[in-house]
């Protein structure tokens, strides 16, 4: 039987909660040998290859890129996890929430103590995805099957929530894996 | 005569006196009923609804409802849980609470409150309100980013530290702590050592240079659930 797949993308958030993924030392060798990764920054597969079993996804939805990412990974993923508080509830990106866009592009890009903007640009590059009015949770865009609260969430919330959904167990997680912080 | 009668808690008998209420009752016994504002020092402010328990059916704030003989309580059931954890969901949106990087996290009783009922994710979409913060007071900050209007440095202030410093201004939505007399805090005669300082039970009242200072792993809820204390305590 072929291994089931799983994909992770990082949204608007730091790479902590792929860092935690990590973290699971060497039992990383014992996930190789369950799954197999599609796409994820982990081995830079860029695009879906195959149905994935599990989708990982950490921060939340700040450009429209980010939306765009996740509505790709609900569609080619049975199982959507939200993992750390980015993706559950925006984290420190969502620190602007309350500030209109402008205001914040313009603290960045022409009012802040430190800049240097002589030409009073803001970046409007068509490259560069549009910001989105204010950084939305994961679970606000698309539906997300489970969340892992943590900032991180310890390696072990991970390893213990993906062995569960792999092997058909149901997911209960200890006091001490359900950490906010 | 000041006779105890019995009640009922999920059909274990509890033994009470006449004036105890059904909170204070269940907490002798060792019994816990979840709370939020209630604070053991301060008069009962019944205004989280946390501790919402059915009482002969209906449903009571047992931090208030004084506990009368024979009465039929029902505490730990799926139905009452399931109304807690909808409140406690609805405090997180209602409010900007980042758990990674507040000083109370670890020891915040809100957030013990939702580990305590499993909450991931709070259910509803989270509302961003626009809310101020007050650091001008040299020993106490203010984040009202946090607060949830329990009630309790209102208390504090006005009947354990006699001054009146809190009070709560505007209704529903624009409901907020504000300072005495549309100050800053401090403009006020508040003190870091006041009760009011310290019972905040979230990172709205915070004393200034304390933050960060358990590490994690060993604040107040790492390792057990709030109300573990209580429940330690029955027979």
């Amino acid at each position: 039987m072929a291994k089931p797949k799983v994909a992770t993308a990082s949204l608007a958030g730091c790479f902590g909660c792929h860092m935690s993924v990590l973290d699971i030392d060497e039992r990383i060798l014992k996930l190789v040998e369950l799954v197999e990764f599609n796409k994820s920054p982990i081995n830079d597969i860029k695009k879906f290859t195959d149905r994935c079993a599990v989708g990982l996804i950490e921060g939340g939805c700040c450009n429209e890129e980010n939306v765009r990412v996740l509505q790709d990974f609900r569609k080619n993923c049975d199982v959507l996890i939200s993992v750390g508080e980015c993706a559950i509830m925006g984290g420190i990106p969502a620190l602007r929430n309350n500030i209109p866009l402008k205001e914040c592009l313009d603290e960045a890009y022409l009012n802040g103590p430190t800049v240097y903007n002589p030409a009073k640009r803001i970046p409007g590059d068509q490259e560069i995805p549009l910001l989105l009015n204010r950084v939305y949770p994961c679970h606000e865009v698309v539906k997300m099957d489970y969340h892992l609260p943590g900032c991180p969430p310890p390696a072990d919330t991970i390893w213990e929530a993906l062995v569960a959904l792999l092997t058909g167990k149901p997911l209960k997680l200890s006091y001490e894996l359900i950490k906010y912080d | 005569m000041s006779a105890t009668f019995t009640f009922t808690i999920d059909g274990k008998e509890i033994k009470a006196s006449p004036g105890q209420t059904i909170m204070e009752a269940a907490e002798a016994a060792g019994v816990y009923i979840p709370r939020l504002c209630y604070s053991k020092d301060l008069r009962p402010h019944g205004s989280c609804r946390v501790c919402t328990c059915m009482v002969n059916g209906r449903p009571q704030a047992a931090c208030t409802q004084p506990a009368a003989a024979g009465m039929v309580v029902d505490n730990n059931t799926d139905e009452i849980q399931a109304i807690r954890r909808d409140l406690v969901d609805m405090l997180f949106v209602d409010g900007n609470h980042f758990c990674p990087f507040c000083e109370k996290s670890g020891n915040c009783e809100l957030q013990a409150m939702a580990y305590r009922l499993g909450i991931t994710a709070p259910r509803f979409p989270y509302l961003w309100p626009e809310r101020s913060v007050d650091a001008s007071h040299p020993e106490v900050f203010i984040d009202r980013n946090r607060c949830i209007l329990c009630g309790r440095c209102v208390n504090a202030s006005k009947d354990i530290d006699g001054k009146n410093v809190f009070q709560f201004v505007g209704r529903g939505e624009h409901k907020r702590v504000a300072v005495n007399a549309e100050a800053l805090a401090a403009d006020t005669d508040l003190k870091g050592a006041d009760r009011a300082s310290m019972v905040c039970p979230v990172g709205a009242i915070v004393l200034k240079y304390k933050g960060y200072a358990t590490p994690i792993g060993r604040r107040i809820y790492d390792q057990k659930p709030i109300g573990s204390e209580i429940e330690s305590r029955r027979k």
